[in-house]
């Protein structure tokens, strides 16, 4: 994984799907069509203010909830570079590696860093204001998925049918 | 070292011998149930497959619930194309007949199943025997096509169920207490697995309300054991087993928690989460504007006639939309024959056609700013039932039902 820096987004705890992308967006066509309504539950101005390359940083259990995964889908269309927490919800997680959005846990980062500030992502670590926070690996079949930019793509890559 | 129930179903579908909790398998999926909240995707991201196919199309069950009758144009299309999808493939196909899971628990379940549904309570079917879990629809196209995915063998919480719930204390009551205790992500990644003398006390329509809700404490799944009351169930319906496994009594669990059924009360869960439970007395007199007994937690006919031998001769609150909603067409057949139905309209009820109604938030009875429901749904976050400054409670259908005559939170032991 190559380093990369981002502003940072901050979260609490149990930012659930409906949070992410409320159930009456749902049925739009494209999620062009709900970027601008993503975490609007929990504040207006985050879809249109979110720049890409930005980071999220939350609490516990990120993505609880429903398995429309539309959520994560309009995470990485808003060019959200990755999302650190301190956990994620099991089906939120599985969603976002098949879309390609890096997740990431760590217990404290939440905890010391402030909305607005810059961290820096490699692998196996994060900085921020001159501390380092260390971070697990994800097992190999996910980041060949990851690395491939979702499962589509990575089946593709497999099976030798790549554009 | 023995096997837990999830790992036993698992070992199966991967076809091992043995798996252990944290493996990582490659399995074959026995059933894939997909609604309308994603399907509509799903077709897309199909359509765009170079090679695109079916593994095993008779696999495949797609149920429209969420939004039925369509309420928009762009529900329409997006039913249509659903629609069209599943008749040009064959695909079995279901449209007015209930809300997915309990629709699949009358038709399609069988223990010993391994069951991807892209719907996070499909974790209900463990009331079955079978190990049901919710996917995405990337996950879920994939299985369709390979007729295989793959799994990490969760860690289980065991749950050993004692004693008997108290009169007028429901399964409901049970499901939130444990999520109170264990909290919103106190099961992530894990299953949970009840068993015990007080199981046996638990009618099918109770089990499959602990089931379904334990994705609101992350579960990856929720199982129990096919004894002779899920046996039962399963022949009323015209069904066998796959296969009925048992957990090994020395199988290894992260956790395991001793229940006394006595000792449960009656639980509401607060705005806006599953986790925030406190005893039904410390929610009375909250004021309400809406009432909703259905969904796939609450809509049995076991929880109609809860509500209706509660309102019997009595009227809804006259400040109060009581929304009653059937959660299969079977159990509105029902409801209809045993007189439930006629009650229901007496007393001033909405009855509404068997779907997911107000619980999903999009399709029908959603609530307004400030305002405040008290539901038998799956969940109370956060605008998931209307305006995003509006206020969702979660209780059994006594609670439920006795709130609605009430025009205030209550429980059925307060209307006079």
């Amino acid at each position: 994984m190559e380093q990369f820096k981002g502003k940072v987004w901050l979260m609490g705890d149990d930012i659930d799907t409906d949070i992410i992308l409320p159930t009456e967006y749902l049925v739009f066509n494209t999620i062009d069509e709900m970027k601008p309504y993503a975490f609007s539950p929990l504040r207006d101005d985050i879809a249109k203010e979110l720049q890409p390359g930005d980071i999220i940083v939350a609490g516990n259990n990120f993505g609880c909830g429903s398995s429309r995964e539309q959520a994560p889908e309009v995470v990485k269309a808003l060019g959200v570079s990755c999302i650190i927490a301190k956990s994620f919800a099991r089906i939120f997680f599985r969603n976002a590696i098949n879309n390609g959005l890096l997740l990431i846990e760590n217990a404290d980062l939440a905890d010391d860093v402030k909305e607005g500030d810059e961290i820096t992502v490699s692998s196996g670590r994060i900085e921020y204001n001159g501390k380092v926070y260390k971070t697990a690996s994800l097992p190999e079949n996910l980041l060949e998925i990851l690395d491939a930019g979702g499962l589509v793509k990575a089946m593709r890559k497999r099976n030798g049918l790549e554009d | 070292m023995g096997m837990t129930l999830a790992e036993k179903i698992i070992a199966r579908a991967a076809k091992q011998e043995t798996v252990r909790a944290n493996d990582i398998c490659t399995v074959e999926l026995d059933l894939l149930m997909s609604n309308d909240g994603t399907t509509h995707i799903t077709v897309d991201k199909y359509n765009k497959l170079k090679h695109p196919r079916i593994a095993d199309v008779s696999k495949l069950v797609w149920i429209i619930d969420h939004n039925l009758p369509s309420d928009s144009v762009k529900t329409a299309d997006s039913h249509k194309k659903m629609r069209d999808f599943a008749k040009e493939h064959g695909i079995t196909f279901y449209e007015g007949e209930g809300v997915c899971h309990q629709v699949m628990m009358e038709h399609h379940v069988r223990p010993g199943q391994l069951i991807f549904g892209a719907d996070s309570h499909t974790c209900a079917y463990g009331a079955l025997g079978a190990f049901g879990t919710g996917v995405g629809n990337t996950d879920y196209l994939y299985a369709m096509v390979t007729g295989t995915s793959w799994v990490l063998v969760p860690e289980t919480l065991r749950f050993n169920l004692t004693g008997k719930l108290p009169d007028g204390v429901y399964a409901r009551d049970l499901i939130l207490t444990i999520i109170g205790q264990i909290g919103a992500n106190g099961a992530n990644y894990k299953a949970m697995e009840f068993g015990g003398e007080g199981l046996k006390t638990i009618d099918m329509a109770g089990r499959i309300s602990i089931c379904n809700l334990c994705v609101e404490a992350g579960a990856k799944t929720a199982l129990m054991e096919a004894d002779e009351v899920a046996l039962e169930y399963l022949r009323e319906h015209g069904r066998e087993p796959v296969e009925c496994f048992r957990p090994d009594a020395d199988a290894v669990y992260a956790k395991v928690y001793d229940i006394d059924l006595s000792k449960i009360r009656l639980i509401v869960a607060k705005p806006h989460f599953v986790d925030n439970v406190v005893p039904a007395e410390e929610a009375l007199g909250i004021h309400i504007d809406e009432a909703f007994l259905g969904s796939c937690n609450n809509g049995r006919i076991e929880d109609l006639r809860i509500g209706a031998e509660l309102i019997k001769g009595r009227k809804v609150h006259p400040d109060v939309r009581f929304l009653v909603v059937p959660a299969s067409r079977s159990v509105y057949e029902q409801a209809v024959k045993e007189g439930l139905m006629e009650i229901f309209m007496e007393a001033g009820a909405i009855i509404c056609n068997p779907n997911c109604s107000v619980c999903w938030g999009a399709c029908q009875g959603v609530i307004g700013e400030g305002e405040t429901l008290i539901s038998t749904g799956t969940r109370n976050f956060k605008g998931r039932c209307g305006h995003r400054e509006s206020f969702v409670y979660l209780g059994s259908a006594a609670t439920v039902t006795a709130s609605a005559i009430a025009g205030e939170i209550t429980t059925a032991d307060r209307i006079g």
